[in-house]
C-alpha cells in the first residue's frame, strides 16, 4: 500500500517535472524563433513601447477643447459596434438554443442525430470569425452585416456547446412528469426544460456578449463598420487625437459592459442558488 | 377554503402566469430589437446590393484554375499561360495545349461544348452553338459588333459596349475583347501547379515517376540530390508559396501558444496578491484587481495596435498583445479559483508541521493545478482564433497572408487554400487541447 502510494507520487512528480521541462523548452525556443521572425527585436520594441501612446496623447492634448466634441461625433459608430455584438449574440444564442435542444438526450431526439448536431456545432465553433467576415465583406460589401453574421455563426457553435452541457445536467423528473400528463414535445420543452436552464443560459449569454463586443470592434478594423472602421481610418490618416478619443471610448464601453454583465450574472447565480437551496 | 388559501392560490397563479409569459415577453422584446437592427443596418439595401455571383465566383474559382490565351494588340504579343502568370507561360520548352492552334495574329481556341473563338487580323469570331457566330471587329477607335443573321439580341451572359466585349456564357469559359487586348480564359477543374511550379522538371509527373526519380542516381540538377531538389521546388513554389504559408502558420501558432503561456506566468504570482485568503491587505488587493480590469478593458485590438507600432511586423507583436490582455483575464480567474480553495487540506498539511513552502506545494497547488491548466488550454484554443485576427490587423502570420491574398482578388484558389489550412490549424489545436483537458479531468489514468 505505502509502496504503491510512493510509486504513484514519484510518477506524478516525474510527470510534473517533464511538463515543466517541456514548458520551459517551448518558451525559450519559441521566443528565440519569434525574435528571429520579428522585424524588430524584443528589447528594442520594449524601449519604443510608450512612443505611440504618448504621441497620440500629446496630439489629443494639443487639440485643446476641440477634443471633447470628438466623443459625440463617433458615438453612432460605437452604437453600431454594440448593435453588431448584440444582434450577433441574440441570433447566435437563438440558434444555439435550437441546436443544443436538438443535441440533448431525454428529449426524444433520434439517437443518430445527436452526434451529427454536435459535430456541426464543433465546426461552427472552429470557424474563425475573420474568415467568414472577409468572405461576406467581399460578397455583401463593407457594412456591419458581414460582421454580425460572422460573429453570430461562431457564437451559435460556442454557445451551443455550453448550452448542451447545461441541458445534460437538468432534472429529468420534471420532463417525465409532464410526459405523464400527456404534454406535447413543445410543452415539455417549454415547461420542463426552459425554466430549468434559462438562468444558466442567460449567464453564458452575457459572458458571450462581452466577448462579442470585443470581436465586433476588431472585425470593424478589417472593414465591417463601427468603431473599428473609424479606428482603422484615423490610424491610416495618422490623426492621433481621434485615435485616442476612439481608444478611450472603446475602453470605457468594454469596462462598462464587463461590469454590467458581471453584476447581472452575480444576481442570477444568487437568485438560482437561493431557489435551489 | 379560507382566506389564506385563496391568497396562496392567487400567488401561485401569478407565479405561473409570470413563468408562462415571461419568456414569451422576452422573445417579443428580442424580435422588436432585431427589427430595429434590420433598419439600423439598412438590411434591405445591403441585400439589394449583395452580389451573390461574386461569392459563387469565389467558390467556383477556388476549386478550378484557368488558362489564359491573350493577344496584346498594342505590343503585338501572343501568349498562352496558366493564370496569366509570366512564370507559367507556354513556350518552346513547353508546347502549347492542343486546344489552342495558330499564334500571333491568327489563332483558334476550342472551348467546351462546341464553343470556339477564331481570331484573324483584329476580327474575333465567337462561335456559339445553337445561336450562331458573333463577330467583333476592332479598330483604333471602337469595337463593332455583328450579330448572326436572324438574331436581334445577345444571349445571356454577353455584354457589349464601344470599348469592351465581355462574354461568360458558361462557368468554364470567358472571352473579353477590348481595343488593346483579346483575352480567352478556359477553366479546368483542380488546382494547377500545386505540387511543383510550371518550370520545374518535376511538373506534371506522376507519383510513381517521382518515386523512381528519388531512387535514381541520375541527378536532374547535378549540384543537388533529386529529393532535396524536389523539396526545394515544392517549398518555394511561387504560385502557392507553401514555404511562406507554413512559416505564417507557425508564426500564428507561436503567437497563441507563447502569448497564453506568458500571460499565465505573469498572472500566477499577481493572482496570489489579488486573492483575499492569501493577501489580507485590502489596498494592494484592490489595486491589483483594478490593474487586471484595466488591461482586460484595453482589449487585444488596442494592445495589438500599440504593439505593432513598437515591435513591428512579426510574432512578437501578437505574443505581447495576447499576453497582456490575457494576463488580466487569467489574473481574475486564477484569483477567483484561489479564493475557492478548500482550507481543510491546507490545515491538514499544516498539522503535520509543514513549513510555508511545503504548505503551498502540497496543500494549495494540487487543488489549483487542474483549474489553471484547464483554463490555460481553453484560452489557448480561443487564442488560436484571436491570433489570426491580430495577424490581419498587421502583426503578421496567417491572418495577414490571408488578408493580402484576398486584397489582390485574383487567385481565389490560394485564398481557399489558406482558409482550409487556417481552419485545419484551429481544429487540430482544438482537438489537441480538448484531449489534454479530458486527461486532466479524468486524472490521466485509464478508467
Amino acid at each position: 500500500m505505502t509502496d504503491a502510494l510512493i510509486r504513484l507520487e514519484n510518477q506524478r512528480r516525474l510527470y510534473t517535472g517533464l511538463g515543466l521541462v517541456i514548458a520551459i523548452a517551448i518558451l525559450v525556443s519559441g521566443y528565440q524563433s519569434a525574435e528571429s521572425l520579428n522585424s524588430g527585436g524584443f528589447v528594442q520594441g520594449l524601449s519604443k513601447f510608450f512612443d505611440y501612446p504618448s504621441q497620440i496623447v500629446r496630439e489629443a492634448i494639443a487639440k485643446g477643447p476641440e477634443f471633447w466634441p470628438l466623443f459625440p461625433r463617433f458615438f453612432p459608430a460605437l452604437i453600431e459596434t454594440l448593435n453588431i455584438a448584440l444582434v450577433a449574440t441574440l441570433i447566435g444564442g437563438l440558434l444555439a438554443m435550437i441546436l443544443s435542444l436538438a443535441a440533448t438526450r431525454n428529449l426524444d431526439v433520434p439517437d443518430r442525430l445527436i452526434p451529427v448536431i454536435r459535430r456541426i456545432m464543433d465546426i461552427m465553433r472552429a470557424f474563425p470569425e475573420l474568415i467568414i467576415a472577409l468572405f461576406l465583406i467581399f460578397v455583401l460589401g463593407a457594412s456591419p452585416v458581414p460582421a454580425a453574421i460572422a460573429v453570430a455563426f461562431h457564437t451559435a457553435g460556442a454557445l451551443g456547446k455550453l448550452f448542451s452541457e447545461i441541458n445534460e445536467n437538468i432534472d429529468v423528473k420534471q420532463i417525465e412528469g409532464l410526459k405523464a400528463t400527456g404534454a406535447s414535445w413543445i410543452q415539455r420543452v417549454r415547461y420542463g426544460v426552459i425554466p430549468q436552464v434559462l438562468p444558466n443560459y442567460t449567464s453564458y449569454f452575457l459572458l458571450r456578449l462581452e466577448i462579442n463586443v470585443r470581436a465586433s470592434a476588431i472585425l470593424g478594423f478589417v472593414g465591417a463598420g463601427g468603431i473599428g472602421s473609424e479606428l482603422a481610418r484615423s490610424i491610416g490618416w495618422g490623426d492621433g487625437a481621434i485615435t485616442s478619443a476612439l481608444f478611450l471610448m472603446l475602453f470605457a464601453t468594454i469596462v462598462i459592459i464587463d461590469q454590467l454583465s458581471s453584476a447581472l450574472r452575480r444576481r442570477l447565480t444568487v437568485a438560482t442558488g437561493g431557489h435551489s437551496a | 377554503m379560507n382566506a389564506q388559501h385563496v391568497a396562496q392560490s392567487e400567488q401561485v397563479k401569478a407565479l405561473v402566469t409570470r413563468q408562462k409569459w415571461g419568456p414569451i415577453g422576452l422573445l417579443i422584446a428580442v424580435l422588436i430589437y432585431l427589427l430595429y437592427a434590420w433598419d439600423a443596418f439598412n438590411m434591405t439595401e445591403v441585400l439589394g446590393k449583395a452580389r451573390m455571383e461574386k461569392g459563387v465566383l469565389l467558390l467556383s474559382d477556388a476549386i478550378a484554375h484557368k488558362v489564359h490565351v491573350v493577344q496584346d494588340l498594342r505590343r503585338d504579343q501572343f501568349s498562352v499561360s496558366v493564370e496569366g502568370e509570366r512564370t507559367a507561360t507556354y513556350d518552346e520548352s513547353r508546347p502549347m495545349p492542343a486546344w489552342v492552334q495558330g499564334g500571333s495574329t491568327d489563332f483558334q481556341v476550342s472551348l467546351s461544348d462546341g464553343y470556339r473563338v477564331v481570331v484573324k487580323d483584329r476580327q474575333v469570331r465567337y462561335q456559339v452553338p445553337g445561336y450562331g457566330d458573333v463577330l467583333i471587329e476592332i479598330d483604333a477607335k471602337a469595337l463593332s459588333l455583328t450579330l448572326p443573321p436572324g438574331q436581334t439580341a445577345l444571349p445571356d451572359g454577353f455584354r457589349f459596349g464601344p470599348t469592351k466585349f465581355d462574354a461568360r456564357p458558361q462557368f468554364n469559359q470567358r472571352l473579353q475583347v477590348s481595343r488593346s487586348k483579346i483575352e480567352v480564359h478556359r477553366y479546368f477543374f483542380g488546382w494547377e501547379n500545386f505540387w511543383f511550379p510550371f518550370r520545374s522538371a518535376f511538373h506534371g509527373l506522376s507519383v510513381s515517376e517521382l518515386w523512381t526519380l528519388t531512387q535514381s542516381s541520375e541527378r536532374v540538377d547535378p549540384t543537388t540530390s533529386n529529393v532535396a531538389l524536389m523539396i526545394d521546388h515544392f517549398w518555394n513554389n511561387p504560385d502557392w508559396q507553401h514555404g511562406i504559408i507554413a512559416v505564417a502558420i507557425f508564426e500564428t501558432v507561436l503567437m497563441a501558444v507563447l502569448g497564453t503561456m506568458t500571460a499565465a506566468i505573469i498572472a500566477l504570482p499577481l493572482a496570489f496578491i489579488a486573492a483575499r485568503n492569501f493577501n489580507p491587505e485590502a489596498t494592494s488587493r484592490f489595486l491589483i484587481r483594478r490593474v487586471f480590469d484595466f488591461v482586460r478593458g484595453i482589449d487585444t485590438l488596442i494592445w495589438s495596435l500599440i504593439f505593432i507600432r513598437a515591435f513591428g511586423l512579426g510574432p512578437l507583436t501578437g505574443i505581447m498583445a495576447i499576453a497582456v490582455t490575457d494576463a488580466g483575464s487569467f489574473g481574475k480567474l486564477f484569483s477567483e479559483a484561489m479564493e475557492n480553495v478548500d482550507n481543510k487540506q491546507i490545515q491538514g498539511i499544516e498539522a503535520t508541521g509543514a513549513n510555508r513552502v511545503q504548505k503551498y506545494r502540497y496543500g494549495v497547488l494540487p487543488q489549483l493545478m487542474p483549474v489553471f491548466l484547464s483554463q490555460f488550454l481553453y484560452w489557448m484554443e480561443s487564442n488560436m482564433r484571436s491570433a489570426t485576427v491580430i495577424g490581419a490587423l498587421g502583426a503578421g502570420g496567417i491572418g495577414l497572408v490571408l488578408v493580402e491574398t484576398m486584397r489582390t482578388q485574383r487567385d481565389w484558389e490560394n485564398v481557399f487554400y489558406i482558409i482550409v489550412l487556417t481552419i485545419l490549424m484551429v481544429v487540430i489545436m482544438d482537438s489537441l487541447s480538448g484531449r489534454l483537458r479530458q486527461r486532466l479531468i479524468t486524472g490521466g489514468k485509464p478508467r
